[in-house]
């Protein structure tokens, strides 16, 4: 700032600060300190590992993951056998990792919101009943909460024969959840093709409607039309393949169950302990977004003459998920990482196969290192969208 | 004037209908003020009365308290008696038994500690020094060695007091440590804050257990020949080291709270940057940030569950080895709603607490 500076007396040169007493050079200074000082605790590091390693004679690197890995494990989506390599292994506990996720995820968000509204209900029961659920379940740490859905399963409910029958051909036993499944049909397969057809038609006459009612303001029933889509594609084509209503439902043999899906316990006390426990934080989040759009906005929007579905829609929904979204994705990263509590009760996650890994080979340090990557790649494309849908969402002022 | 009240009624007369006040227009009001909520009313009321009275039986009334495991197999209610039967064992894990008094007297100094501190007409600086001492003191206890008592190596601590010494002790390690990642990830200097922003953002980015995994396996390996530290220190320097990362973003938070015109303040009467962020900003920004970091705290203390997986004998696992043992076999139920009190209990006082702070503290900036 030129202007501002006093005058400098004729012939004296400018009050300019001396070497070390100029801001930029300090500056300079201090980051090659801290930067030094990190290279230095990592060098200690590095050459104590490596001394250790030598002395107890382990190799690094990954070779490792090409030789066989001889474990069982338990759940697999894909085929797996101990005679897999330990890469293979770990393919398979990503993937399971990712199925208790997604499953999770999806679980979660319909209880959350449930929840959530249930807190604001004007029934003072509902709310009461809900606003303790949340209390309690935020308290109680989720691990204690999967120990006791993992003993509730093994120790409270009875054994196949006395399983307890929830809905027509759906159960629960000791070995787990068991359900019944249409059976194997082609028709099944072109069903599901349909759907996918449907869910692509909705998306293009959404952006279709979209683009109308920018141009000339008139509304489409687009959610009547999008339902109609979706249910009426796949039953056409259920009906026109022949209309298949076998079922496939489990039935006692012995000791145990046969046919149906049967769910291993491990797994349904991880997404159940996971679920309870991460829609309580849900819940609160969904509450503070509904919570957050005033109440004028809603009596603005009836005033200009909106229907109470626009209203929701065009009004309301897109102010409280502005808010909503961010915490809730923190959230569902939360139940993506607690996820690796699997390994406590014996559920192949990738955190539990990496484990056993690391306890045949003795490769710590590259385990460890699969480990954050694994999950750092599932924060890093999470907050990745984040950015994307923050600027997406972001306030257009005029 | 014209009186336009009714003839012959005073005011006194004129009440609302009976049916809209007292426990009548109460009952209307928040329980049946729509078809659709007295339909839920009425469920929820069925559901209770299917719950409730079966678990009343279960945890009262055929409930067994004073008993062995083989006697509780033979009755229909819940068996409380595995708490009292073990409970120094769950409380206090291998810690010698003759010597349990001091994990106790430990903890009751930590929890007055703990409620000392939560007035805010007690937040002085001796506080800071009331803290100093209370660790030490407590450290001592535990640890034993002088003043006459028997020395308890630190591989026997378990139960209540490692839970508690690992969050607390966790959290005021990790405090300054948080403050300084805060401060550089806010630094004007490019690699300091880089190096600051690869740190939070790598911690906040994996799961506690893989650190806990790393003291366990890699940081046996970094240190050098000959040395050793045990697993529960390892497992502490683990937990400091992902709490400092929750701090950092926390305490950045009431960084970015502050308003340009303090920092502008404060170099316009000549204050260096120590001066200022010692002076200035840190004072107004930590305020800020004492609620939320309560609930830290409450992670923390709900996290140091996860070091069961390492194998250290905190409440969880003490109370899980119970539940190993055969005498005790099958009462997962009692003694797991056992814990959950203990945790609930501690959790729900401290978030209350954080509320209260909040409510206090809002000046309404």
């Amino acid at each position: 700032m030129p202007q501002t500076e006093p005058p400098v007396p004729e012939g004296d040169a400018p009050s300019k600060a001396s070497f070390w007493y100029d801001p930029k050079v300090r500056a300079v200074f201090y980051q090659i300190i801290a930067l030094a000082m990190v290279g230095m605790l990592a060098y200690y590091l590095m050459s104590n590992t490596m001394a250790n390693l030598e002395r107890q004679a382990i190799a690094t690197g990954f070779e490792f993951l090409e030789k066989q890995a001889s474990f069982e494990i338990g759940e697999s989506l894909i085929s797996y056998t101990a005679a897999d390599s330990y890469a293979k292994a770990l393919v398979v506990g990503a993937l399971n990792t990712l199925l208790v996720a997604f499953i999770g995820v999806v679980l979660t968000i319909i209880l959350g919101t449930f929840l959530g509204i249930a807190r604001l209900s004007s029934n003072w029961l509902v709310s009461k009943l809900a606003a303790i659920y949340i209390e309690v379940f935020q308290d109680i740490p989720v691990l204690l909460q999967l120990f006791f859905w993992y003993a509730f399963f093994y120790e409270m409910l009875p054994g196949p024969r006395q399983a307890i029958n929830l809905f027509e051909g759906v159960f629960v036993c000791n070995r787990g959840l068991i359900f019944g499944i249409p059976a194997a049909h082609p028709a099944w397969k072109y069903i599901g093709i349909a759907f996918i057809v449907g869910c692509a038609a909705v998306y293009l006459l959404r952006r279709w409607a979209h683009q109308r009612q920018d141009r000339t303001g008139q509304i489409f029933p687009l959610v009547r039309v999008a339902a109609a889509i979706l249910i009426g594609l796949p039953l056409i084509t259920w009906w026109l393949a022949g209309a298949p209503t076998a079922m496939d439902v489990p039935e006692l043999k012995g000791f145990n169950f046969t046919g149906g899906v049967s769910v291993s316990p491990e797994f349904t006390a991880l997404l159940l302990g996971l679920v309870l426990y991460t829609a309580a934080f849900v819940a609160e989040v969904v509450r503070a977004g509904i919570q957050s759009v005033s109440k004028g906005q809603t009596e603005a929007a009836m005033s200009i003459g909106l229907k109470p579905g626009q209203v929701l829609n065009l009004v309301i929904l897109p102010q409280a998920l502005r808010v909503i979204i961010p915490p809730l994705t923190s959230q569902m990263l939360n139940l993506t990482k607690n996820s690796s509590l699997a390994v406590a009760i014996g559920y192949p996650d990738f955190v539990s196969v990496a484990g056993t890994t690391i306890n045949q080979t003795g490769q710590a340090i590259e385990g460890v290192a699969l480990i954050m990557a694994v999950y750092l790649i599932f924060s890093l494309s999470t907050s990745a969208f984040m950015n994307w849908y923050n600027k997406k969402m972001k306030l257009v002022e005029r | 004037m014209e009186d336009t009240r009714l003839p012959n009624t005073s005011v006194d007369d004129i009440r609302p209908p009976r049916t809209s006040i007292g426990a009548i227009g109460w009952l209307k009001a928040n329980l049946f003020n729509s078809w659709f909520n007295s339909l839920l009313t009425l469920a929820i009321l069925f559901l209770f009365y299917q719950i409730i009275p079966p678990f009343i039986r279960w945890a009262f009334i055929d409930s067994l308290w004073t008993s062995t495991g083989k006697e509780c197999l033979a009755a229909d209610g819940a068996c409380w008696s595995i708490i009292p039967a073990n409970f120094r064992f769950i409380m206090f894990g291998f810690y010698p038994y003759e010597e349990q008094w001091r994990p106790a007297i430990a903890i009751v100094l930590l929890v007055g500690l703990l409620i000392f501190s939560q007035y805010r007409r007690n937040w002085k600086k001796y506080l800071f020094y009331i803290w100093l001492a209370g660790l030490v003191i407590m450290g001592v206890l535990m640890k034993g060695g002088i003043l006459g008592l028997t020395p308890v190596e630190t591989t026997q601590w378990g139960g209540l007091p490692l839970t508690l010494l690992l969050s607390v002790f966790g959290l005021t390690a990790a405090y300054p440590l948080g403050i300084v990642l805060a401060l550089g990830r806010q630094s004007r200097l490019p690699a300091i804050r880089s190096l600051c922003v690869v740190y939070i953002e790598l911690i906040r980015g994996v799961p506690l257990i893989s650190l806990l995994f790393m003291s366990s396996v890699v940081f046996p390996l970094f240190l050098p020949e000959g040395v050793s530290l045990n697993a529960i220190l390892r497992a502490q320097v683990a937990i400091i080291l992902f709490t400092a990362a929750y701090i950092a973003e926390v305490v950045r938070g009431g960084l970015q709270g502050m308003s340009r015109g303090q920092y502008e303040a404060a170099e316009a009467i000549g204050l260096n940057y120590v001066q200022t962020m010692r002076l200035i900003i840190l004072p107004q920004a930590l305020k800020i940030v004492i609620p939320p970091s309560v609930s830290i705290l409450i992670s923390a203390f709900k996290d140091t569950s996860l070091v069961v997986i390492i194998a250290l004998y905190d409440l969880l696992k003490t109370t899980q080895s119970i539940l190993g043992d055969p005498r005790w076999m099958g009462f997962s139920a009692e003694a797991y709603l056992f814990v959950a009190m203990i945790y609930f209990i501690c959790c729900f006082y401290m978030s209350n607490f954080s509320r209260k702070l909040e409510r206090e503290l809002d000046t309404g900036l």
